[in-house]
């Protein structure tokens, strides 16, 4: 499977999936740790973290995928949502709550 | 370094901005607010990647981090233009 096919399956079989740097626990870089700040204080609870820094065909694969050139990334129900600035900003405007009720 | 006022040039000259600010002096975090007619219309990932396709390869080399925030003048009008 090419690292396409395998991002698509990744984001598809998998409610919500955020690409990052570290890992939930020991994030690696400010907007990863952010990003995960959010989706915890929106109730997620099926989250698939995808540590970048341990794969880095998925590092740039994933920049390709979404034609977004930064990580992190999230993804809802296969859905390309945003990276950090934006999820701060759905947040603010309760709108990603919604969202991941729907994916809950 | 990279100075916030040259991360600004890069972005006005790839995309037409009614107003824009760039803060961020340690060459490697930058902040921004950018306000273009040309995202009317559009989501805010799609106003996001006319930032970033403006920025083109330096988004993959030159600039570490960039945080931003993009507006319509519409938007930003009515956002009462604070950051």
């Amino acid at each position: 499977m090419d690292t396409q096919e395998k991002i698509r399956s990744q984001v598809t079989s998998n409610p919500v999936v955020l690409y990052m740097k570290g890992s939930p626990k020991f994030p690696q870089c400010g907007f990863s740790g952010l990003a995960i700040q959010i989706l915890q204080a929106c109730g997620v609870k099926d989250l698939v973290a995808i540590d970048v820094l341990a794969d880095p065909a998925i590092r740039d694969g994933i920049k390709v995928y979404a034609n977004w050139p930064t990580i992190p990334q999230l993804y809802i129900n296969g859905e390309f949502i945003g990276g950090s600035d934006i999820m701060r900003s759905m947040y603010e405007q309760g709108e990603l709550q919604k969202l991941i009720e729907t994916a809950n | 370094m990279l100075s916030a006022n040259e991360l600004k040039a890069y972005i006005t000259s790839g995309l037409a901005c009614e107003h824009i600010e760039v803060l961020g002096n340690d060459g490697q975090h930058f902040e921004a607010v950018v306000v273009s007619s040309a995202f009317f219309g559009k989501s805010m990932v799609q106003q996001h990647q006319l930032v970033y396709q403006a920025l083109g390869d330096r988004m993959r080399s030159e600039i570490h981090a960039l945080s931003m925030r993009t507006f319509t003048p519409e938007a930003w009008a009515n956002s009462g233009k604070r950051i």
